[in-house]
């Protein structure tokens, strides 16, 4: 500690607009929107250079209950946006608001490029399953089989894992978390940390066109089924309570990962993974692990910062202009010319 | 010495009675070995079959074989075509295909001013460059500044295409003439038909080597379809009493573009940002800003067309000057956003370099079929002002004015320019700036004391600019509907109507200058109104009727939307209106639906530009057909 005064720190409340919440009661969304307006004093986020951009969705209406300056835009095109504000000034703190249709449906190609340039802003994915605003089609992360008004006899096609889809993509940044979750002040507070693009997918329940589509590890009764991953400790989950400690060990024959038991706490014994998040590989294994087979890995899967694509388009900038003066009008008469006389 | 330039323009001076030439003049120059009075002579043959008029031009050594890659033994041949009637094999041509460096030193002084050159790049070694007396490579170089520089290794892509015929080095490269004619047919439209005929029958008894030839011409012909090389159309140059004393240098529309964005984002006092995609004839905009970072203009080459616009459109809600540019598909694409930008009342420069539609169309082709797009293909009522340059010189003041208005009144602006004037290069008197009226732009940084609404009107019905990181001016804007003034959702039917009528005036109030009459006066017997490329061969056939004593007028409009206040009454004064256009009658119907008047169309949508002698009759037609 210094003896310095502190800026005085904001509270919650500062972070909210004075605009009226129109989700419905019940809505996923409200605790993220809480668990947001906690994070921000933890960060020390001043509101003027904070900038919430969204696309279009349930989710996208987030940006006008945050007192920050905000943008609601088109559909899908949030990250665009979002790019086009931080390259104009580096210096603002860009979060990005999106859901399952947004950035992986009809944004699906924009998600994939703000990644990979790694552009420094948080993505925050607002995962429900459904189309809520649109009154409950399927969407591109529906189970298969989920029925809906436009697939009255199931859905077909596979659903995306967003989570592998961003490191497919090049994140350096992927976290998991749910909205009701404790721990979501805290992985939000490990995306902003994280110089480049920070993904996180957070489940949301909707309660009015895929209610507890998520409820097999979010009840509290489910809480076995949760894996925090924490870095430098060993994946376990589970408790006696709930039939026993479990834990994450790799199947050296197949290369996969496996739950192995953990008894009396011996996890070293039983070969349960250390969490390293700069390990892309076990990453990998980590976003695709099938949940009813596996646990829902949640919290950091992934964190291994490289340079970021605002900073070294700024320093593009600075080495390509450094020692020329801007004289446009030298400029206009470069290369050859010619005069005629009065 | 005079450079050749100036000579060019005094021999314009003396030759200026005559009416312009509107014929192509291509010269193919190479060694005495590469078959260029083949090459030539088959071009040649081929024009003639599509039945262009033509006069041809063979240039060569005395020497049956003169020492290869020297000055003395370079061999050219020159063709003139084009649709009127030609005479003579054309004074300065406007293709230079240079084989070798020999070939460009010999040649290049007679290209006209902003003529293309296109050079094979595998020539220009150091032992050629060294027998053609270059101590740099020309190519390298400032040296061809004055002309527009296709480089291409022409030998390479000529071994390329040879290579499964197994023929031995020297053999392979004999070939190149005719992919370079494979090249000069795909530029000027021409069929390979009779070309592949003719070698059948000439290597009759050599199959392999009419195979080998017959893959380099479509090799040739392949390459300019794949990278898009138009060819180069001929600007109606200026009549010499129009020169005006002063600097000049050559300039295409895409250049002057650029150069005019950034001379508008430091009258606006603000940096650019300038998001773009990859398209034909619009990505040379993007390649010339791309270097010009002292000027504080960052370029950002996005995934797509939707994301080049947004993340201009995200750069002006950070407080920089967005701009972006496309051609017809793109703009199609962009068009969700750049109704986000009108909803959103934030500045934005769109680029429209026209080409032949729709769909992917044709890319290398001038068309003006956009106009209707720009004007009204949004959805909702969405109102954005439009601009159209004439020429490459004039899209330096619209690319400014495009500036100007998005700023001061809080706009998207579409800048309407086309192929024929983005690849055009003319001669240009080099503007001085300090004559530009400033428009710096203010960012409210205070709230006032009315306190602060997003959405408050200044007296033009622009809203306050503010950027993020103003301290206490947090706002949230988006696509929904605004509430007047505070700019929160608004749903009400009454608001949407107020705010729908506000867009519609902001617009509908933007000052433009009165138009002005090109030639002629108000109440002439006739008035040709034009806009965009077609102001050339407009002028000169108005120029041409009027020295018959004819009664015709022309008005050339730049200000698309809105339009010049006393434009309605101007044209409401002739007796008759004649709309030449590269399209179906676009503008033709805006001047119907806006001012009630009896505007007749003249349209032409092959790919090619009006020529004099087109819009003369035209002219004639209408006279007689007028009251007088």
């Amino acid at each position: 500690m210094n003896d310095m005064t502190p800026p005085q720190k904001s509270s919650p409340k500062d972070w909210e607009s004075d605009q009226e919440v129109r989700w419905c009661p019940g809505c996923g969304d409200y605790a993220i929107l809480k668990a947001v307006q906690r994070t921000m004093p933890e960060i020390g986020a001043t509101p003027e250079n904070t900038v919430f951009v969204s696309g279009i969705g349930c989710s996208s209406r987030f940006p006008y209950y945050m007192e920050t300056y905000g943008f609601h835009t088109i559909h899908g095109r949030a990250p665009a946006i979002a790019t086009g504000v931080k390259l104009a000034n580096p210096q603002l703190d860009v979060w990005i608001i999106t859901g399952d249709g947004d950035a992986l449906s009809i944004g699906g190609n924009h998600t994939f490029h703000i990644l990979r340039r790694n552009l420094n802003c948080q993505i925050l994915l607002f995962n429900n399953e459904i189309y809520g605003l649109t009154k409950g089609q399927y969407s591109p992360t529906s189970a298969v089989g989920t029925r809906t008004p436009s697939t009255p006899y199931g859905s077909v096609d596979r659903p995306a894992q967003a989570c592998a889809f961003a490191l497919g993509a090049g994140a350096r940044f992927v976290a998991r978390a749910f909205d009701v979750s404790k721990e979501l002040p805290a992985t939000l507070v490990a995306a902003h940390a994280h110089k480049g693009a920070a993904f996180i997918e957070i489940f949301q329940n909707c309660i009015v066109y895929n209610a507890d589509v998520f409820a097999g590890f979010t009840e509290k009764a489910n809480n076995h089924q949760q894996l925090w991953l924490k870095n430098g400790e060993p994946m376990l989950f589970g408790s006696e309570k709930s039939g026993g400690v479990k834990g994450i060990a790799l199947d050296t024959e197949k290369l996969t990962l496996k739950v192995v038991d953990v008894p009396d706490g011996d996890w070293q014994k039983a070969g349960v993974i250390v969490h390293d998040v700069t390990n892309r590989s076990i990453a990998h294994m980590l976003v695709e692990m099938r949940f009813g087979e596996f646990p829902m890995a949640l919290g950091v899967l992934y964190d291994d910062p490289r340079p970021n694509f605002d900073a070294q388009v700024g320093e593009q900038m600075a080495s390509a202009s450094a020692g020329k003066t801007p004289d446009l009008q030298k400029l206009l008469a470069k290369g050859q010319t010619w005069t005629v006389a009065a | 010495m005079a450079s050749a330039a100036e000579q060019d323009l005094a021999s314009s001076k003396v030759a200026g009675a005559k009416p312009p030439s509107e014929a192509v003049v291509v010269r193919f120059a190479g060694d005495s070995g590469d078959g260029m009075q083949l090459t030539g002579g088959q071009f040649t043959l081929s024009t003639a079959l599509t039945g262009n008029d033509l006069a041809t031009f063979p240039d060569f050594p005395a020497e049956i074989r003169a020492p290869q890659g020297t000055l003395f033994g370079v061999s050219a041949f020159q063709i003139n075509f084009g649709s009127d009637e030609i005479t003579t094999a054309g004074d300065a041509p406007d293709i230079l295909v240079a084989m070798n460096p020999a070939a460009l030193k010999t040649n290049v002084e007679n290209l006209r001013l902003g003529g293309l050159i296109i050079a094979d790049i595998g020539e220009f070694n150091d032992r050629n460059l060294a027998k053609a007396k270059y101590d740099r490579n020309p190519l390298e170089d400032d040296s061809l500044s004055r002309w527009q520089l296709v480089p291409i290794n022409i030998s390479q892509l000529t071994m390329e295409a040879v290579k499964p015929f197994g023929l031995g080095n020297k053999e392979a490269l004999r070939c190149k003439n005719m992919w370079t004619l494979g090249l000069a047919l795909w530029m000027f439209d021409r069929d390979r038909q009779p070309l592949v005929d003719w070698l059948k029958a000439k290597f009759a008894k050599a199959p392999t080597l009419a195979d080998a030839n017959i893959a380099a011409l479509n090799a040739g012909h392949a390459y300019g379809e794949t990278v898009e090389l138009a060819a180069p159309l001929k600007q109606h140059a200026l009549a010499p009493a129009d020169v005006a004393p002063g600097l000049y240098r050559t300039v295409t529309g895409a250049e002057a573009i650029a150069y005019g964005l950034v001379a508008g984002a430091q009258f606006a006092d603000l940096p650019m940002f300038f998001g773009g995609y990859p398209i034909t004839p619009a990505s040379a905009i993007l390649h010339y800003l791309s270097p010009l970072k002292e000027f504080g203009v960052t370029t950002f080459q996005a995934e797509d067309e939707i994301a080049a616009v947004a993340s201009a459109i995200g750069a002006s809600y950070a407080g920089q000057l967005g701009v972006t540019s496309s051609s017809g598909p793109g703009i199609a694409l962009k068009t969700e956003a750049i109704g986000l930008a009108i909803m959103t009342e934030l500045p934005l420069v769109i680029v429209n370099s026209q080409r032949g539609g729709p769909s992917t169309g044709l890319p290398t082709k001038t068309e003006q079929s956009d106009l209707y797009q720009a004007v009204y293909g949004r959805n909702g009522d969405a109102p954005l002002p439009v601009i159209a340059a004439r020429a490459p010189g004039d899209a330096f003041e619209c690319a400014i004015e495009a500036c100007r208005i998005a700023t001061q009144y809080m706009t998207p602006v579409m800048l309407l320019t086309d192929g024929y004037i983005a690849n055009a290069a003319e001669p240009w008197k080099i503007p001085d700036l300090a004559s530009f009226d400033r428009f710096p732009v203010q960012f409210m940084e205070k709230a006032p004391e009315s306190g602060f609404m997003a959405y408050a009107r200044d007296n033009k019905l622009a809203r306050p600019w503010v950027k993020p990181g103003t301290k206490g001016l947090m706002h949230r804007i988006g696509g929904i509907e605004k509430q007047l003034g505070t700019g929160n959702i608004d749903y009400n039917p009454a608001n949407h109507q107020a705010m729908t009528d506000i867009r519609r005036d902001k617009v509908a109030g933007i000052k433009v200058p009165d138009q002005i009459v090109d030639q002629g006066e108000a109440g002439d017997a006739l008035v040709v109104v034009g806009w965009g490329s077609t102001y050339g061969p407009i002028k000169q056939a108005v120029k041409r009727a009027r020295a018959a004593g004819k009664k015709v007028a022309h008005v050339h409009l730049r200000h698309i939307w809105p339009m010049p206040a006393n434009l309605g009454d101007l044209l409401r004064s002739f007796g008759s209106i004649l709309v030449p256009e590269m399209n179906t009658g676009q503008l033709k119907t805006v001047l119907r639906d806006q001012f009630l008047v009896d505007a007749r169309p003249l349209n032409k949508v092959s790919g090619q530009p009006f020529t004099i002698a087109e819009i003369e009759t035209a002219i004639d037609t209408a006279l007689a057909g007028t009251r007088g």
